[in-house]
């Protein structure tokens, strides 16, 4: 039976890292290495905010927070600051994790509705914060950002990046599955269950939730931190409400409970925009019915049931 | 040196009071039942016993070591397990894992590790997924190995909370009703795993209804009414106390 | 007291009046169905910018506000009977992002049915403030005030005298119950949905005179409103109206003594810091979990 898990998840790891190294064969321009490149940072923090959602099963409707936090903190030390861009990661993941770990002791006492709305609560704060303090953050209009440098060679280019990015996915999700397996993961996934009976076993649910929130986090904070050094420019609109929704929708879309089903659901979730701008106008209710739609009648993610109905049609 | 000692406690529900003053001194590999009728307190006893309530007075002690107002999982640590009266299974994993989620308490793995997953990871899942396999057959569960947790019926669900709760090792184990929904084959069933458990040396704490599992299998028994602890002795002791025949009994149980 | 502090009691007050009534359609929502309306804030917004529309065709303002209410409530049964009902059972995840998805959507609608411009509706009776013991107060605030409310005294009526009202309650405590007593929750639901929707119509109808409307108005309003309604205990009626008032007071006075540019911060702050010292709210009940 181990053998069995092992190589359903070396195969999906495999089939990932085979898929990411052949989409380029397919990519007629730049502009589709653009999108796969955010594609692969939202689905690095899908898979994170996913570790929390889907397993630890509580959420947290400001994870944009947590991207804005990396993305500003690497832009602001490394171009006010002159940092290096390597060192500017860490210092920004470091603070986001601090963050996180602070906050989350206490909030992540809250259940249900409580918990989402603090969560918003400080997803909203930290991007007010952003948005106000322009001189230090450039305010609603945003700061430009120094390419990622390290070694004396920055990385320009859209197959630089997207090779850098494609790797971090797979890392990101051997790490998520590593954990997922782990002692750590089955401590998540019975908190989830039954945290009453997870506390009778000797879990310290609290904790476990704070690690998954901080993991979580993390994950965003270093999308983030990319994120800027990538576009070479951060305004406080990635830094929103509807940005935090939108990362969570990713990971309900792709059924909670499935790494793997997170990457697809961002895919899904940032690949959806991108078609829909021919519609101009028509954008926002598309997007909106589309959401709708998907939750009423696939209400355990789009993937789970696609997966499913796929089964069933093989048979 | 008791395994299991509750001294006077008392929990109080706003302006109800739940249990007051009751004490239990528990020793190893030895059977003591709590009995009395519903709302007596006697799940809010075992709450109490196991961290999930704090008590409003009294103390708690594993051994040596106080325990009062600590988190359950502090009580998990010290060597109290427990299982509930609708049992609490993890539905979201395989009846396996279950098992395997309950040797949390002794499974040497630190965040790195967890993430970074080092070769000897592999030997230590295998090792806790042999252990958890060998106590779902102790406990009669060998055919559930690889089912998902929802697929068990209910009789298996109770044991397999069992086994789960077998798994951290612990020293008393408090069971809510383990005999509750089951018929007269399964609860026989239940009472050969409760003297099993009991010979290992655990000492067992059981809140039961049924009079017969609880007269045959009991070292010791306590009635409870109304919060309050009514009589405490032997099983034969008990039986006979006009107390609690009284109060509780009644002419059937007599006659069994 | 200094006039400065009055002035910010009198804005706050105001302020709460509103979050008190779109808080009062969360809790409505949230007691029929334990979901979490977030298109609350856009019948807020369909509220104010319908006014104008029906306002600019030539109608009466009472004609006018009383048809918007109209939109809007069957904007939300619209709401309830296809997205919120089809989807009974689903998780507490999945009905967030469902109204989500529900208030982009209206969003959307919005953008077309009007436009992305600002608008503003006319005060009710005029603009000139008047001036209350070396304060100033618009005319605006007093009928929001006075209309929040009469709007709060007759839904305590509803729900505390009226059979139909103790029904919606009843099925807020114990659905099953509820049903076998012979309540059709479904019809509930429905009620529920409409009722907050109206409630958030008339809010927006009563603020669009002080601070304009727009196709995105609704947004700040709701997550305030939901705040609002968190910080009182969700589902508590007397909470949500506590939890606006609060809200609002304390964003007013942040505004005049603190920082103007971080009125939200601190009002978002304060509600953090009310969830994680009482975390069912300040009238919220503790609920036990039984084993």
């Amino acid at each position: 039976m181990l053998g069995r898990l092992a190589s359903a998840r070396t195969g999906g790891m495999l089939a990932l890292a085979a898929a990411l190294a052949l989409l380029p064969l397919v990519f007629a321009n730049n502009y589709h290495y653009e999108v796969a490149i955010l594609v692969g940072l939202n689905a690095i923090i899908a898979v994170g905010l996913n570790l929390l959602i889907g397993y630890a099963g509580q959420i947290s409707l400001g994870h944009a927070g947590f991207f804005g936090v990396g993305a500003y903190g690497s832009a602001i030390l490394s171009a006010r600051y002159g940092w290096p861009p390597l060192a500017a990661l860490a210092a920004s993941t470091a603070l986001t994790a601090a963050l996180a770990y602070a906050v989350g002791r206490p909030i992540l006492r809250l259940k249900g509705h409580y918990l989402a709305m603090a969560t918003l609560g400080l997803g909203v704060i930290v991007s007010i914060v952003i948005a106000t303090e322009d001189r230090l953050t450039g305010g609603p209009d945003g700061m430009g950002v120094p390419p990622l440098a390290a070694f004396g060679a920055a990385l320009s280019g859209e197959r630089a990046w997207y090779a850098l990015v494609a790797a971090l996915l797979v890392l990101s999700v051997w790490l998520a599955l590593n954990l997922i397996e782990s002692p750590h993961g089955r401590a998540l996934r019975a908190l989830h269950g039954s945290e009453v009976a997870a506390e009778a076993i000797g879990i310290d649910s609290a904790r476990h939730k704070v690690l998954a929130f901080v993991l979580s986090a993390v994950f965003a904070s270093v999308a983030g931190s990319l994120t800027a050094h990538y576009s070479g420019f951060i305004t406080p609109s990635r830094v929103t409400f509807l940005h935090s929704i939108e990362l969570v929708t990713m990971v309900v879309f792709g059924g909670m409970a499935s790494t793997f089903g997170a990457v697809v659901g961002a895919a899904l979730l940032t690949g959806l925009p991108q078609l829909l701008t021919v519609l101009k106008e028509y954008e926002m209710v598309v997007f909106g019915a589309v959401l709708m739609a998907t939750m009423i009648f696939f209400p355990k993610g789009l993937v789970p049931s696609l997966a499913a109905a796929a089964r069933r049609f093989a048979r | 040196m008791s395994v299991l000692r509750a001294e006077g406690m008392c929990k109080r529900f706003g302006g109800v009071s739940a249990l007051d003053g009751v004490s239990l001194s528990l020793a190893a590999g030895t059977v003591h039942s709590v009995i009395g009728p519903n709302g007596a307190g006697k799940t809010t006893f075992l709450n109490l016993l196991c961290g999930i309530y704090a008590p409003s007075a009294g103390r708690v002690f594993a051994g040596e070591r106080e325990l009062t107002g600590a988190p359950a999982h502090a009580f998990a640590r010290a060597g109290i397990g427990r299982t509930f009266q609708t049992p609490q299974i993890f539905l979201n994993m395989g009846a396996l894992e279950n098992v395997m989620a309950g040797r949390h308490l002794h499974e040497r793995c630190g965040l790195a590790a967890a993430l970074l997953c080092p070769p000897w990871r592999a030997r230590a899942e295998r090792d806790c997924r042999e252990q958890a396999a060998q106590l779902m057959r102790e406990v009669d569960l060998g055919q559930w190995l690889h089912a998902e947790a929802g697929a068990l019926p209910y009789g298996a669900l109770k044991r397999l909370e069992i086994a789960r709760a077998l798994a951290a090792q612990p020293e008393a184990l408090l069971l809510d009703e383990p005999a509750a929904g089951l018929n007269a084959r399964e609860t026989h069933e239940i009472d050969e795993l409760i003297r099993r458990i009991a010979a290992r040396g655990i000492a067992v704490v059981l809140v039961e209804h049924n009079m017969r599992l609880v007269m045959g299998v009991s070292d010791r028994v306590l009635v409870l009414d109304y919060g309050r602890a009514l009589a405490e002795g032997s099983a034969e002791e008990v039986r006979r106390d006009p107390r609690v025949i009284e109060a509780y009994l009644g002419a059937e149980a007599l006659a069994a | 007291m200094s006039a400065a502090l009055l002035q910010y009691l009198l804005a706050g007050l105001t302020l709460g009046a509103i979050y008190a009534l779109v808080a009062l359609g969360f809790s409505i929502i949230y007691n029929a169905s334990h979901v979490i309306n977030f298109a609350q804030g856009e019948f807020v917004m369909i509220g104010g910018m319908a006014t104008v529309s029906f306002l600019g065709a030539g109608l009466p303002l009472a004609v006018a506000a009383a048809l918007a209410v109209v939109v809007a409530t069957l904007v939300g049964l619209a709401l309830a009977k296809f997205a919120v009902e089809p989807a009974r059972g689903a998780s507490v995840v999945t009905l967030i992002i469902i109204t989500i998805g529900a208030s982009i959507l209206l969003r959307g609608l919005a953008t077309l049915v009007w436009d992305k411009k600002i608008h503003a509706l006319p005060a009710f009776t005029g603009e000139d403030p008047i001036a209350i013991a070396g304060a100033t107060i618009v005319p605006q605030s007093l009928w929001v005030i006075a209309a929040a409310s009469a709007v709060f005294a007759i839904l305590w009526w509803f729900f505390n005298r009226t059979l139909a009202g103790k029904a919606m309650l009843a099925t807020s405590h114990n659905r099953l119950a509820a049903q076998l007593s012979g309540i059709g929750v479904r019809r509930v639901l429905l009620a529920s949905f409409g009722m907050s929707a109206a409630l958030g119509a008339l809010a927006g109808i009563l603020i669009a005179p002080i601070t304009f409307t727009s196709w995105d108005a609704g947004v700040m309003l709701g997550l305030k409103g939901f705040a609002a309604a968190m910080l009182g205990g969700i589902g508590s009626g007397p909470g949500a109206v506590l939890g606006g008032l609060a809200l609002g007071l304390a964003e007013s006075l942040a505004a005049g003594y603190v920082s103007s540019a971080y009125k939200d911060v601190i009002a978002f702050a304060i509600l953090l810091a009310v969830l994680v010292f009482m975390p069912g709210g300040l009238l919220g009940a503790r609920a036990a979990e039984r084993v």
